[in-house]
Parts: structure tokens; sequence; C-alpha cells
């Protein structure tokens, strides 16, 4: 097992006595296969027990851990440090407000998340006794991508127009509204429509996708994105041009 | 006590930062060369408007240097454009055939033969009409 001296720069704020973030860099003798996780988590129990930081299951199903490794937005718990040279910059996670150290606030992606309605809306009442929703593999197939979707927020921290346009609805809420419209058991999508295809919705989109390219699940956001746009743009030729289409 | 900080965000250079930003805007700029070479085909039809002289004017200047330089500038953009934008298809497209997706070079390289189709087909009238 190899070890190596690796110099942790980690950028802190303490909202008690900081007016603005500044660097701290720590010395860590980091095992060849450790994550970044396990570096911070040997600072905070060797060096340094103030550092904050969020996580919880250290292997990359819980969402918790992302921040910004040497700018890109990573789940510290799957950025192995045989990646990275022997200096390492850890960030919280870009286009967040910084409420402690490397923990961001996330109400304002929780608010939107609950605001798409991303649960199963039935087309109709169905009591109990008629049995369950059948769904076939390949109806399930439609969308199981998108319920890979960890809430990591990494897809905001990579979105330029998210920093841009806070109001943006964003990658992973968008993924989500589009995972329960492509469910065959679903009926709500007349509902999450009014959010999603608002301005501060799909359309403030323009597709970077750099979502895509740092998500840790490969949910492709980018590509539910432009799905939506497509869908949302079929239903305005449908009620525009061609009224008697409509339902 | 709650004083969350959020770190300022350049309005002007935020797409200097990351490699992949810059990706996105020189394929966002590509859409200049573009809006300029519309500008030449309604320059042209105006001169046609004007004549076979005027017209045949124009035809001359298409063969300057400058012009070549120009148009060629414009074709580069326009196919960076394009495949940049073939390349993401499958990913605003994606086709379900039973229960497995179109791989997606299928649907990429489906793009790729219409657009030969099609410019074999431009070309084809062009060379007829000269
Ligand atoms: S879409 Fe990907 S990057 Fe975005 S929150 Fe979900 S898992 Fe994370
Ligand atoms: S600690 Fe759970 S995703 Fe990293």
């Amino acid at each position: 097992m190899s070890e190596r001296q690796i110099q942790l720069e980690v950028l802190r704020y303490n909202p008690e006595t900081d007016s603005e973030p500044r660097y701290q860099t720590y010395s860590v003798p980091c095992m060849n296969e450790w994550v970044v996780l396990d570096a911070l988590n040997y600072v905070k129990d060797n060096l340094d027990p103030t550092l904050s930081y969020r996580w919880s299951c250290h292997m990359a199903v819980c969402g918790s851990c992302g921040m910004m490794i040497n700018g890109e937005p990573k789940l510290a718990c799957k950025a192995f440090i045989h990646e990275y040279t022997d200096q390492v910059r850890v960030e919280p996670m870009a286009n967040f407000p910084i409420e402690r150290d490397l923990v961001t606030s996330v109400e304002d992606f929780i608010a939107k998340l609950a605001c798409v309605k991303p649960y199963l809306i039935p087309k109709s009442d169905q009591p109990v006794s008629a049995g369950a929703f059948q769904q076939s593999p390949a109806e399930l197939k439609k969308f199981k991508q998108y319920t890979l979707c960890i809430n990591c927020m990494l897809c905001y921290a990579a979105c330029p127009q998210y920093g841009l346009v806070p109001e943006f609805l964003g990658p992973a809420a968008i993924s989500m509204a589009h995972r329960y419209n492509q469910d065959s058991r679903d009926g709500g999508r007349d509902q999450r429509q009014e959010v999603i295809a608002s301005d501060e919705g799909v359309w403030e989109c323009s597709f970077v996708g750099a979502c895509s390219e740092v998500c840790p699940k490969h949910v492709d956001p980018a590509g539910a994105l432009q799905q939506v746009k497509v869908a949302s743009t079929l239903d305005w030729y449908k009620e525009h041009l061609m009224p008697w289409m409509k339902k | 006590m709650n004083k969350p900080y959020v770190r300022p965000l350049s309005k002007t250079s935020w797409f200097l930062t990351q490699p992949r930003y810059k990706r996105y805007m020189l394929r966002e700029v590509t859409c200049l060369f573009i809006f300029a070479y519309t500008f030449l085909l309604i320059w042209g039809l105006k001169r046609l408007s004007e004549g076979p002289d005027a017209f045949q004017g124009f035809l001359n200047a298409l063969h300057s240097p400058w012009s070549v330089l120009f148009n060629l500038a414009v074709l580069i953009a326009a196919v960076y454009h394009s495949t940049t934008w073939f390349n993401v298809t499958p990913q605003a497209m994606p086709i379900q055939r039973g229960e497995e997706f179109v791989p997606g070079n299928i649907i990429i390289g489906a793009h790729y033969a219409v657009w030969a189709v099609v410019s074999l087909i431009i070309l084809i009238i062009g060379i007829r009409g000269m």
C-alpha cells in the first residue's frame, strides 16, 4: 500500500468570524486507494476538527458529498486520489451559497424539486382492490435512467445558466419531471408542464451540456431537457396550428 | 448563525473559467458566421433584382480572395456547428424500439447520411444550372 503526501487546499468559511472565504492548506498522508473524502476525514479526525462538510454513504448513493475538486463538480467519495497530483484544491459546490466551509445551502434546489411534483399522479383513482398498475419492461426502460438521480446537485454546480439566472429550475428538477412524464402509470404531465415549460423552466436551458458531463450517475439531464423542449414545442404546434389535434 | 456567502460570478467572463464552457461558446459563436452569410445571400438577391449586369458584378465579387476566405470561414463554422449538433441528437431524440433504445451512432449516422444526400442534390442542381 503506497502512501503519498497530498497538499489539500480547502476553501473555508466561518459565518461567525469571516467576511469572506479563505483557503487553508492541510498536508495529508494519503493511501493510494483513498478518495478525496477519506483525505477530508483524515483532516477532521487528526488535524482540524472544525472542518465542516457533508457526507454519509461513502459509496456514491446518498448524494451529499458534492464539491468542487480542482474546479470540477465531483462526489468526494468517488474522486480517487490516484487520479490527482500532489496538490488538490477542494471548494464548496459552485453556484450555491456557502453555509460553512464545504457545506452549501440546498433549500433552493429542494424547493425546485418539490415544485415539479416528483411523484406519480395516477391518471384516475383506482381502488386498491383493482390491483397494481402494470408496467412492461419496455415502459420501465423508457425512464429508468432518470430514476438513478441521487440529488447530488453536481449538475447545478456545473450549469453556467443556473449560476447566471438562479431562478432557473435547473437540470435535475426538470429531469425528474421528465422521469414521471415518461412513466406509463402517470397522468400528471399537464400539471408539471405549467412549471417546466415556463421561461424559468426548460427554456432557460441553452444546452451547454455540462450537467450531463459531470453527472456521476449518467442520468444525462441535458438529454432530458432537450426532450422536454421537443415535447413542449410539439404541444405548441398542436395547440396553435392544429387545434383539432388537441387530445 | 446563518450568513451564507454568495460567491461572485462574472457576467461577462464566466465562460473562460472552464474548457467545456469555452467549447460551448465556440459553438455559439459559429452562428455569427451563418448570420453574416445570410446577409451575403440577401445582397445577392438584391443585385439579381437590379438586372443581369448587377448580378454578374456580384458573381465576379464572389471570386475575390477575400470572398473565398470568407466563404471558407463560414463553411468551417457551419460544419462545426452541424457536426456538434448531430453528435448530440441521440440525447435529444432517443428512439426506443421494443425494449431497447436504438444505438446513438445509428441516429447520428442517419443525420450524416441525410446531410450527404441533400448536399449531393444541391451540388447536382448547381452544376446543372451552370
Ligand atoms: S442529475 Fe446527476 S448530477 Fe444532477 S442531481 Fe441527479 S445525479 Fe446529481
Ligand atoms: S458520501 Fe454519499 S455520495 Fe458521497
